[in-house]
């Protein structure tokens, strides 16, 4: 297909979709109303659930099995990304030189590495009472690993990073999420149901389950993206390819 | 704060986005485009919190302007580099940006 | 201002799209994909604001203050992080075609010639 072909294709493509948005817009709530009645169920849920940060009921509480299904995704597309990133029989590792780094920035990223940690563990600590969770806590203690690598070298990152232990943490992590699930079961109730002590609203040890699920989300996230990177990293920096392009359908036996 | 006016930064956050994503989306080096989608990143946690969403907001700054611009970044390296003894020209432009 | 919100995401949307379209470099192609997925955070965002609302978080404010809806905020955080590790996973795709055509450029692959 050649490029004005494609463009006009495209054209037509967007015309229709900007009608069928359209219309569908106007079925839509307007924005701003007042009358949500979704938001509403949820909130008094939540409330009834003793947990301040209603996004937090509605991810680990009301709707921990669809999470129980998004985190499946994020342990699924690891998992592709590592098994695709590995190195190949034919590649060469090669060790990377350390380059100059500024003294201010040693300075500033040994000093910052662990306050974002803390910050990193907070976040996901408190998830059920302010915002934050183990989605973006986890991020958070990831990339606050990763300023090793910015204010030291990439070895040094390797020593504070030891690769397989946060791979079997994120399967551990993965599996824990499951298994909470099954408290339910044994105290006669659904599969994820919420049915640890409540404890006080607005307390750190409130909520039930949602503290512990985000815990377990929390560390599958952060070593998730740590071992992400890691992959990324290896390929980016050490890992050297083969001068010609393997032949497409072989080489497939790597390792 | 009345209402108008948060509409008034709802208004100028979508803006921002709206333009921040047309900048990323016809960029066409990919280098480029990292950046911009990082400044992507940070427009859309703005609007997010514009529109009283802070949960999304710090997921969105975490991810869109740190995480997925690095890996884009990365890439970029792994590909330009190509075989083995290749143009190294791109050494620290790789990950300069980002830091 | 009632259809801005969604004037914006179709936008973006389609400028996304059409990145990809055009796109002579598959690095390029995945960047496109995460500007269009973010139209869906906007979309989802703008039905769910409230005017007046404040954040669904009662740890500050009594409880029965007005909220915008926490459902579609759910929705959007777990997919913001979703989405980053699924584009990793495209990433690494882009970089084993690459191994294994030399090539990045999606009109060179014959393999994707449509």
């Amino acid at each position: 297909m050649s490029g004005r072909v494609r463009k006009v294709v495209f054209l037509l493509a967007a015309a229709v979709f900007a009608v069928a948005f359209a219309l569908a817009c106007t079925g839509l709530p307007h924005f701003g109303t007042a009358v949500h009645p979704y938001g509403s169920k949820a909130v008094a849920a939540a409330v009834r659930h003793r947990t301040a940060n209603v996004i937090s009921s509605v991810n680990f509480d009301q709707r921990a099995l669809d999470t129980l299904g998004e985190e499946s995704i994020l342990f699924g597309s690891v998992l592709g990304a590592v098994v695709l990133l590995r190195r190949a029989r034919d590649e060469d590792r090669a060790e990377p030189e350390p380059g100059r780094v500024l003294p201010s920035t040693v300075l500033l990223g040994a000093a910052l590495l662990p306050v974002t940690v803390l910050v990193g563990g907070y976040v996901v600590a408190h998830g059920q009472l302010s915002p934050g969770g183990g989605f973006q806590g986890g991020v958070v203690l990831a990339t606050g690993l990763h300023l090793a690598y910015v204010a030291a070298d990439y070895r040094v990152l390797r020593r504070v990073r030891p690769l397989a232990a946060f791979a079997a943490l994120d399967a551990v992590a993965a599996g824990a999420f499951t298994a909470l699930g099954l408290a339910g079961l044994f105290a006669g109730a659904a599969y994820l149901q919420n049915v640890l002590p409540l404890g006080t609203f607005n307390q750190l040890s409130s909520a039930g389950l949602v503290p512990l699920l985000n815990a377990a989300v929390g560390v599958e996230v952060a070593s998730g993206v740590i071992v992400l990177v890691a992959q990324f990293l290896d390929q980016a920096v050490e890992i050297e390819s083969p001068e010609t392009p393997r032949a497409t359908g072989q080489g497939e036996d790597d390792r | 704060m009345s209402t108008s006016a948060v509409d008034f930064l709802v208004a100028v956050g979508l803006v921002l986005v709206g333009a921040a994503a047309t900048c990323a989306a016809l960029t066409r080096d990919p280098v480029r485009q990292s950046v911009l989608l990082s400044v992507l990143g940070v427009c859309l946690a703005l609007l997010f919190l514009a529109l009283q969403a802070p949960d999304v907001a710090l997921s969105q700054l975490a991810v869109g302007s740190a995480v997925t611009p690095l890996l884009f970044l990365l890439t970029v390296r792994k590909v330009r580099r190509g075989p083995r003894a290749g143009p190294e020209r791109d050494e620290g432009r790789g990950e300069g940006d980002e830091r | 201002m009632t259809v801005l919100p969604f004037l914006a995401a179709a936008w973006i949307f389609l400028v996304g799209v059409y990145g990809m379209v055009t796109s002579r470099n598959l690095v390029h192609a995945v960047g496109c994909l995460a500007v269009a997925q973010s139209s869906t955070y906007v979309l989802l965002l703008g039905v769910g604001f409230r005017r007046g609302g404040t954040a669904p978080v009662f740890s500050d404010i009594p409880v029965g203050t007005p909220v915008v809806d926490p459902v579609v905020q759910a929705l959007v955080l777990t997919d913001i992080v979703v989405g980053a590790t699924v584009t990793a996973l495209l990433l690494s795709l882009v970089i084993q075609i690459r191994k294994r055509t030399g090539t990045v450029d999606p009109e060179a692959l014959s393999e994707l010639k449509g």
